[in-house]
């Protein structure tokens, strides 16, 4: 079986499943994991698209 | 300064070794979110179990490469170091032949990547399981 996902997709699977393990792993009570977690996938998801943007800024 | 971190470290009591504390991080590895599965924590197991198979799963269906310990490349130790985190994954993997790696998919290089973070990301699992075992986490 071969899946092929675009970039933002690769990026946007990466950012949730990262963002899980972060938010367990580094907080102590499930209200700190669950914001810390979201803190992640945003910053992770935010930071593609700023990237994305960056990349499209030097290519012109 | 320097005194103070001393001090700190000479007043800390000494960890108790407890089975557990190195039957979860073992089972974590091995299994991923077994760690914490073991010790009750069942909703954050399944969550890390899910979250880093599936990551290591869609790495391998994107056509990614598996790194072996004895390539020779420092690079590629690197990429062995962080895959072999993945504890029966990795071992699956690499029993099975899969994770060859296609050079001619544009995507097969985020699927190797992929397989390396979730291994990595395992190892936080360990970690934290290890810490949940010794009582400095609930």
């Amino acid at each position: 079986m071969t899946i092929t996902l675009s970039h933002f997709s690769a990026a946007f699977v990466f950012a949730t499943f990262a963002s899980i393990v972060f938010g367990i792993t580094h907080k102590d009570t499930t209200r700190e994991m669950v914001m810390y977690g979201l803190r992640c996938f945003a910053t992770f998801v935010g930071g593609v698209i700023v990237a994305g943007w960056v990349m499209w800024l030097l290519r012109r | 300064m320097a005194n103070s971190t001393t001090e700190k470290l000479k007043a800390a009591p000494a960890e108790p070794v407890s089975a557990m504390s190195v039957i979860a991080p073992a089972l974590g590895w091995f299994i991923p979110g077994a760690g914490h599965a073991i010790q009750k924590r069942w909703i954050r197991g399944a969550l890390l179990f899910v979250s880093i198979v599936t990551l290591f799963l869609l790495g391998l269906a994107m056509q990614g490469r598996i790194y072996k310990a004895n390539s020779g490349d420092i690079l590629d130790m690197l990429g062995f170091v962080g895959d072999v985190g993945a504890g029966a994954l990795y071992i699956v993997t690499l029993a099975m032949d899969w994770g060859q790696g296609a050079i001619a998919m544009a995507t097969a290089d985020y699927g190797t990547k992929f397989m390396i973070v979730a291994g990595l990301l395992n190892f936080i699992a360990v970690a934290d399981a290890y810490h949940i075992a010794i009582g400095k986490k609930q």
